[in-house]
C-alpha cells in the first residue's frame, strides 16, 4: 500500500527503495549513539552494577517492543510506523499522541547529538591546543546539513547512514580487542567497581538512562512505505538490529567500566572516547572519535528521517495543518515537515543540558512504549491471527505485552526519581495537546479516511 | 449502509499557521519551564569526605587515582564529581499525584479515541 499526496494535480508518492540492510541501518544508526554517549547517565544514578543490570532490563523491554512492533509494523506497513498502528487499531487522537512521541523522542536525541559532536569537537580542539574553540557553530551545523540531505532524498540520506553505522560500529569492537578483555592488563575492574552505591533503589533508578542503550530502534518501522518488502525486511532489519545493539551495549559498559572511576564515568559526554584516551593508544583516540562522530551524525540523521516522517503523516491525515503534508515534487521528500522541525532541534540543542534533553527523549519514547503494550492487545483481540494475514506474528502472546507494562511501570519510577517534575510536566502537555486535539483539530480530519487497510471489520465495532 | 460521508470544513491559512504556534508554544512551555523554575534534574546532596584536596582523602585508590590524572583532572577539579550524590528520597504524596497525572492521562487518551474510533469505523464500513 502507498500512501499518496496531491502536488499540482499529480499524485506523488514516497519511493519504495529501501532493503534490510537499510533498515538495519535506521534502527542502529538511531540507536548506536547510545553506546557513545548517554547511557553512562545510568552509571550516575545507581552505579556501574546498577547500570550493567538496566541495560539487561532495558534490553527485555527492548525485546519485547521489537517482537510487538514487529508483527504489527509487517502488517501495518504505513509511513509514520506506531502512528499508522494507532490510527488502524485504536484511533485519531491515540495516533496523534503517537505522531508526537515519535517526534520529540526523535526531535530531541537529534538535538543531543548535536550537543555530542559539539561537545567532542571542542573538548578535541583544546587537547590539540585551539583554546577558543566553540562548540555551538558545530551544533548548528549539524543539524542544517543534516536537515539538506534528508530534504535531497531518502536513499543517498540512508545509504550514507549505513556508511556511518558500520563504521561507528567497528570502532566499538576494535576498542574492545585492544583492551584485552582476556587479561586484566588494561581494564581493571577489580579497582574500579564499588558495588552499589545507591543499593537497590539505585538499579530502579538506572533504569531511566537504560532506555539510552536501545531507544530509537523502533525508528525502524517509520520508513514501512519506502520498503520494497516490508513483510520481509522490517522484522529482519529490526531484530539483527535489537541483537547487534545488545552485544554493542554489553561490550560499551565492560570498556568504559573497566577504564574509569564510576563517578566521572555517569557524567561523562562522551565515554568511549575518554576510554579510548585512557588506553594511552592514539589511533584508537582517532577511532573513538571518528566513531562518536560517525555515530551522531547517522543518529541525528536517522532521527530527522523519522521525526519528519510522522510529522509530515500527521498532516497529511490533517490532525496538523495539511501543509505539512506536502511531498517535495523531485526530492520526493516530506520537506516542510524537515524544516519545521530545524528550529525545535536547534532551540534544545543550543539552550537546554544534554541530560534534561536525554530525558524528554526517553520520556516520549516510554510513552510510545506504553501504548505498544495496550496496542498489540487490541491488535489481536479486534483481528484474531485467522483474519488478516501477518507478516512475522510474535511468539508467546500476551506475555511480551504484559512484561512489556510492567517494564514501563518500573521505568516511570526511575524517572520520577531525580527528574519527577519533567515527567508530571511532559504529561501535562500531553494531555492539554489532547484536548486541544479532541475538541478543535479533529473537526478537520476527515473520518472515513483514517482507515486505509485493506482489512474486515474488527471484532467488537 | 454506511453512515454519510463526513467532510471537514477547510481550514484558513492564518487557522493553519495559528494551530501549528500553538504547538509549537505549548512544546516549549512543556519542556522549558521545568528548566526556568530549576526545577529540572533531581535533588543533590554532598557526600561527606575526610579531605577534599588529596586523593586518599576523597577515598580514592591508586588506580581509581591514576585514571583520574589520565583524564587531566586534579583532587580539586574532581571532588565535585566525586562527592556528588543524588537524593532520591521522596513523599508518598507526591508519587501518588504523578502515579494519578500518569494514569489520568491514559485514561483521557483510550477514552476519547474510543469514540473517535467509532466513527472512523462506521464510516470506513458502515453501521453495523
Amino acid at each position: 500500500m502507498s500512501q499518496t499526496t496531491v502536488v499540482h494535480g499529480e499524485k506523488i508518492s514516497l519511493l519504495r527503495v529501501l532493503g534490510p540492510g537499510h533498515i538495519w541501518a535506521l534502527g542502529v544508526g538511531i540507536v548506536l549513539v547510545g553506546e557513545y554517549m548517554g547511557w553512562n547517565f545510568s552509571v550516575g544514578k545507581g552505579g556501574a552494577f546498577a547500570a550493567l543490570i538496566a541495560c539487561w532490563f532495558a534490553g527485555l523491554l527492548y525485546t519485547c517492543v521489537a517482537m510487538i512492533d514487529s508483527e504489527v509494523t509487517s502488517t501495518v506497513a504505513a509511513a509514520g510506523g506506531q502512528y499508522a498502528q494507532a490510527k488502524h487499531i485504536v484511533g485519531p487522537l491515540m495516533a496523534f499522541n503517537v505522531g508526537l512521541y515519535l517526534v520529540f523522542a526523535y526531535t530531541m536525541l537529534e538535538a543531543a547529538n548535536a550537543i555530542t559532536l559539539g561537545y567532542l569537537v571542542q573538548t578535541v580542539g583544546t587537547m590539540a591546543g585551539f583554546e577558543n574553540v566553540h562548540d555551538k557553530p558545530f551544533i548548528v551545523l549539524t543539524i542544517v546539513f543534516l536537515a539538506w540531505l534528508n530534504y535531497r532524498g531518502v536513499y543517498a540520506t540512508l545509504t550514507f547512514n549505513l556508511v556511518l553505522t558500520a563504521v561507528a560500529f567497528i570502532a566499538i569492537i576494535v576498542l574492545f580487542a585492544s583492551v584485552k578483555p582476556w587479561s586484566g592488563e588494561i581494564l581493571k575492574h577489580g579497582d574500579l567497581l564499588n558495588g552499589l552505591p545507591y543499593g537497590m533503589l539505585g538499579v530502579v533508578a538506572a533504569l531511566h538512562f537504560g532506555l539510552w542503550y536501545y531507544l530509537g530502534i523502533e525508528g525502524t518501522c517509520q520508513a514501512a512505505e519506502e520498503v520494497r518488502s516490508p513483510a520481509r525486511s522490517l522484522p529482519l532489519g529490526t531484530m539483527t538490529g535489537i541483537i547487534t545493539l545488545l552485544l554493542a551495549a554489553t561490550m560499551t559498559w565492560y570498556i568504559c567500566s573497566g577504564l574509569m572511576p564510576w563517578e566521572y564515568l555517569g557524567q561523562a559526554v562522551t565515554p568511549l572516547f575518554d576510554a579510548a584516551r585512557l588506553t594511552d593508544s592514539q589511533p584508537l583516540m582517532v577511532l573513538l572519535f571518528i566513531g562518536t562522530v560517525f555515530s551522531t551524525l547517522a543518529s541525528a540523521n536517522g532521527c530527522i528521517n523519522d521525526a519528519s516522517r510522522a510529522w509530515f503523516s500527521m498532516g497529511r491525515d490533517r490532525y496538523l495543518p495539511t501543509w505539512f503534508g506536502a511531498v517535495h515534487p523531485t526530492n520526493r521528500t516530506p520537506y516542510r515537515a524537515i524544516m519545521f522541525l530545524v528550529p525545535v532541534a536547534l532551540v534544545f540543542a543550543y539552550f537546554a543540558p544534554l541530560d534534561q534533553v536525554i530525558t524528554f527523549s526517553i520520556l516520549s519514547g516510554l510513552l510510545g512504549y506504553t501504548y505498544m503494550s495496550f496496542n498489540v492487545i487490541m491488535f489481536r483481540k479486534k483481528w484474531p491471527l485467522d483474519t488478516i494475514k501477518r507478516g512475522y506474528v510474535h511468539p508467546f502472546h500476551p506475555i511480551p505485552a504484559i512484561v512489556l507494562l510492567v517494564l514501563c511501570s518500573v521505568t516511570y519510577f526511575a524517572v520520577f526519581l531525580g527528574y519527577g517534575t519533567q515527567l508530571v510536566a511532559m504529561m501535562v502537555f500531553f494531555a492539554v495537546a489532547s484536548l486541544w486535539f479532541h475538541f478543535h483539530r479533529y473537526k478537520y480530519v476527515r473520518r472515513g479516511d483514517q482507515f486505509t487497510m485493506d482489512w474486515p471489520r474488527p471484532a467488537g465495532y | 449502509m454506511a453512515k454519510p460521508h463526513y467532510e471537514p470544513p477547510k481550514q484558513s491559512v492564518a487557522g493553519q499557521l495559528f494551530d501549528s504556534l500553538f504547538l509549537l508554544v505549548l512544546v516549549f512551555a512543556a519542556l522549558f519551564t521545568p528548566l526556568y523554575l530549576k526545577l529540572a534534574g533531581g535533588g543533590k546532596t554532598e557526600l561527606a569526605v575526610a579531605d577534599k584536596t588529596t586523593w586518599a582523602g576523597l577515598g580514592q585508590n591508586a588506580v581509581q587515582q591514576a585514571q583520574w590524572e589520565k583524564l587531566g583532572m586534579t583532587p580539586e577539579s574532581a571532588a565535585g564529581i566525586i562527592t556528588s550524590r543524588f537524593d532520591y528520597s521522596f513523599d508518598l504524596a507526591g508519587l501518588g499525584l504523578t502515579i494519578l497525572v500518569v494514569v489520568g492521562y491514559f485514561l483521557l487518551l483510550f477514552h476519547f479515541s474510543k469514540a473517535e474510533y467509532a466513527d472512523v469505523i462506521e464510516e470506513r464500513f458502515g453501521k453495523k
